[in-house]
């Protein structure tokens, strides 16, 4: 009986100290300030994404040769829809055809997040179940393996002129463009991970009361792969963000008149001595978003990995 | 004579949110030249954070708060890190747990060694080459010259340790301090390296401080003994008197829970049904593939054992031996390359994977690390119920019976809700002796199950698996290193060496009259073997 209470205590003291300690994880992340920074930026272009409209833009699209090369700030008499005469002020100018420059921007950080965001997640999603499978599975793995070594040889930029001139530009075809070689990345992490996990005694433990392979893989080894997972989702989140940039300045990307950050600095660059701003504003928001998401995903790595984060 | 160390109402605490306010709290310890004081607590008593402090080696995170530390009477607490460092190794040297990490991987021995002389000396090339070869010489190396330009990985585990030593002792500083320096070591080489020490200590006179969890290694090398328990060093005198006439009610519990090396003994049931027979078991490692060449490794090879209902036969060896080799291939968690399993009358060490799964539940496991045997991310009791379910008990049954099941192993019914960590590491393996016990299985195999627990825990445990098998009159296959702990829970015996069973019989026969050279060489290497822990004299 004594055992017992003593027993009793001892799951007291334990419990309060894991609940300290759990609630440590929360709060943890949650103060982490490179977490806080990220996340506040990274919320804020979206709400400027799904807000554009309300935001004083005009039709992104809408050519206006009056008001072509304006500098910033530089206030103009536009035509309005009822063909009156109204002063408008351009913020950030306008580019070689007269469209507004802050409209555009706004508009195209629609683009840009949804193709970071797209990506991570599409990628992850293929990798992580190829990984499992691939680390968990022996015989597929040397197979599966040299298969993901050969699409790690497929440049993004390449495979994106391919496909460009197969199905035509569009934001399906970029994103399947960065999709593709971002695959093997995932899955040579997620393959790590579970080749570590698959030797803990508690997998073992799992295999000897008879449960199947698909539920030691659910249950027992894809819980742990998530959190390096959420980490590298936000740095492939980021470099997806840049590549889509570079692909539609290279004018293999969206279609030019689809406002992206990458297309106006693309249109922007003939005039880039004379008219700076129309590279400097898009490139601005492109630098600030995705130095946001890195910084989201350091503070991610270190508050989810606190041994990790106390070596760097 | 002044102390070669000193601690004077030593306090370091521990961070905000830890179980206690100090890792350690007012610790007065003496080490005088030529003694080894051993310093034996359970994990966590704080015994490795004393050894941090006096080296200046503490994690940011723990602070000295109070007391003195004297090194020759030089308070350690006041000198800036330039004078530590000149300490390191001339005044006062530290040798650690784990060998294998404790070495450069990517400097061969010589140059690790070299590296204390360029720093603290200034030798030229050629004597401090001589020096080398000579302190290897002294830590018994053969053929220092080419240990000398060896890296490693390429010596055994009690030989790096050999290289530990050397580096400490090579400028004979006053005081050595040995952090569990034999524990990942074999039996075998914790006697060689344990007699080195002492000899090495006689020899030049230094003071030692050993810090051991271990009382056989205690009542091998200490000259004077001080426990600690939770940061409070609770009881402290010269070796002998301590473990027969321990005052302090903390020591005498931890001395009588080292179990002793007389076999307990056991009736057995010769006519009992036989659980588990293999015939010819063999594992080969190694067939070599397209690539390689076949180098065939004999983990397990024509072993032969039986087990009837109720009874408990061990396998002991080292390192290697093979042991869990054929504890995992009779669990077919990996497969036999030879030979057959029975289990009752069916065979199942050929079985393929999709028939085998209807006998998995006969054979359960527990495995030696409880930190890692469960699942962090999954209550205990959805552990506990997994294996029953699989078989098709139903959710509200299978918690009944994991409630049960609590209940024999002595933990509370209301925690299956509980997430592992809120576990100590003897609940865990508890746990998971529940799992294992959910099943109903016919043999239950524990390896080395609790030989990562402290030793008033793992008398605990042994006690609850003794009462487990007297009620279910369950078949257990007991895998240790520790000769203890197999004479306290087996009837039979089987000890293991290079993949082979060398010896095999009752455990009073085997431990009385060995009958192999091996067993002799173990049973002769078991620390602390002509003592009786626990048969205390009147104080």
């Amino acid at each position: 009986m004594t055992a017992r209470v003593e027993d009793q205590v001892e799951i007291d003291v334990a419990a309060t100290a894991a609940a300290a300690r759990k609630q440590g994880l929360l709060s943890r992340v949650a103060k982490n300030q490179s977490v806080a920074i990220g996340a506040v930026i990274v919320a804020l272009m979206m709400l400027i994404g799904l807000a554009a409209p309300l935001l004083g833009t005009v039709d992104p699209k809408a050519i206006n040769p009056v008001v072509r090369n304006v500098k910033p700030g530089i206030e103009r008499n536009v035509m309005q829809a009822s063909g009156e005469m109204a002063p408008r002020k351009f913020w950030m100018g306008t580019d070689s055809l007269g469209r507004d420059i802050y409209s555009r921007v706004l508009y195209g950080a629609r683009v840009s997040l949804i193709v970071g965001i797209a990506v991570a997640v599409i990628s992850i999603a293929i990798g992580l179940t190829i990984g499992l499978v691939s680390g968990y599975i022996r015989w597929l793995d040397g197979i599966v393996m040299r298969f993901m070594d050969g699409m790690m040889a497929i440049p993004a930029i390449l495979l994106a002129i391919g496909l460009v001139s197969l199905w035509g530009a569009g934001l399906v075809t970029v994103i399947f463009a960065i999709v593709v070689p971002e695959i093997p990345r995932v899955v040579r992490l997620v393959r790590s991970v579970v080749l570590s996990i698959r030797e803990e005694p508690y997998v073992e433990a799992a295999i000897s009361v008879g449960t199947s392979t698909p539920l030691i893989l659910i249950r027992h080894i894809l819980p742990n792969t998530l959190a390096p997972l959420i980490v590298q989702g936000t740095f492939i989140c980021a470099s997806a963000m840049l590549v889509e940039a570079i692909l539609s300045f290279l004018g293999i990307g969206i279609p030019p008149d689809v406002p992206t950050w990458g297309n106006i600095m693309a249109e922007g660059r003939s005039y880039f001595r004379i008219h700076p701003h129309m590279i400097m504003f898009p490139g601005l928001f492109l630098a600030v978003t995705v130095l946001a998401v890195n910084i989201l995903g350091d503070g991610l790595r270190d508050s989810l990995d606190p041994r990790l984060g106390k070596r760097i | 004579m002044r102390a070669v160390l000193e601690l004077r109402n030593l306090a370091i605490a521990l961070p905000r949110g830890g179980d206690r306010r100090h890792a350690v709290e007012s610790v007065n310890l003496k080490v005088d030249p030529g003694e080894i004081v051993c310093l034996v607590g359970e994990s966590g008593s704080g015994k490795s954070v004393i050894a941090q402090a006096v080296m200046g080696l503490l994690p940011p995170a723990l602070k000295v708060t109070a007391g003195e530390i004297l090194l020759d009477g030089e308070d350690l607490r006041l000198v800036d890190e330039a004078r530590l460092r000149d300490l390191r190794c001339t005044r006062m040297s530290m040798i650690f747990q784990e060998p294998m990490t404790a070495l450069n991987p990517v400097m061969t021995c010589g140059d690790q060694i070299d590296e204390v002389l360029r720093t603290h000396t200034r030798l030229d090339a050629p004597t401090r080459k001589q020096k080398i070869v000579a302190m290897l010489e002294r830590v018994r190396m053969p053929d220092p010259e080419r240990l000398y330009a060896s890296y490693p990985h390429q010596l055994s585990g009690g030989q790096r340790q050999r290289i530990m030593i050397a580096m400490a002792l090579i400028l004979e500083p006053a005081l050595l301090i040995a952090d569990e320096p034999t524990t990942a070591l074999d039996v075998t080489t914790q006697a060689q390296i344990l007699e080195l020490i002492r000899d090495l200590q006689r020899e030049r006179g230094m003071g030692v401080l050993f810090i051991t969890h271990d009382f056989g290694v205690v009542s091998e090398i200490a000259d004077r003994v001080a426990v600690l328990r939770l940061g409070d060093l609770v009881e402290m005198g010269p070796t002998e008197g301590l473990l027969r006439r321990p005052t302090h009610p903390y020591s005498r519990m931890l001395i009588a829970s080292v179990p002793s090396m007389v076999p307990k003994h056991r009736d057995r049931d010769a006519a009992a049904q036989i659980v588990l027979r293999t015939e010819k078991l063999s594992k080969i490692y190694g067939g070599g593939s397209f690539f390689q060449k076949a180098r065939p490794v004999h983990a397990a090879d024509n072993v032969e054992i039986e087990i009837r209902r109720g009874e408990a036969l061990g396998i002991v060896g080292e390192s290697g031996s093979g042991k869990s080799t054929v504890a995992r291939c009779i669990a077919r968690l990996i497969d036999p390359t030879g030979g057959k399993v029975f289990l009752g009358p069916d065979e199942v060490g050929t079985l393929a994977s999709r028939l085998l799964r209807k006998h998995r539940r006969r054979i359960q496991i527990v495995f030696q690390d409880p930190y890692r045997s469960l699942n962090p991310r999954r209550t205990v009791g959805d552990s506990v119920i997994e294996g029953p379910m699989n078989y098709g008990l139903g959710r509200e049954a299978a918690l009944a019976r994991a409630r049960d099941l609590f209940n024999l192993v002595r933990l509370d019914v209301n925690s299956l809700d509980r997430y592992p960590h809120q576990f100590s590491g003897g609940q865990r393996q508890r746990i998971c002796i529940a799992r294992a016990l959910a099943m109903e299985p016919e043999l239950l195999i524990a390896d080395e199950a609790v030989s990562a627990l402290d030793v008033s825990v793992q008398a605990q445990v042994l006690n609850l698996l003794d009462d487990i098998r007297e009620k279910l009159k369950l078949a257990m296959l007991f895998i240790t290193h520790d000769l203890r702990v197999a004479a306290q829970v087996c009837e039979t015996i089987a000890v293991m060496q290079k993949g082979k069973v060398v010896e095999y019989g009752p455990v009073a026969q085997v431990f009385s009259n060995p009958a192999h050279a091996y067993t002799r060489e173990l049973l002769a290497a078991a620390p602390g073997k002509g003592w009786d822990f626990g048969h205390f004299e009147a104080a």
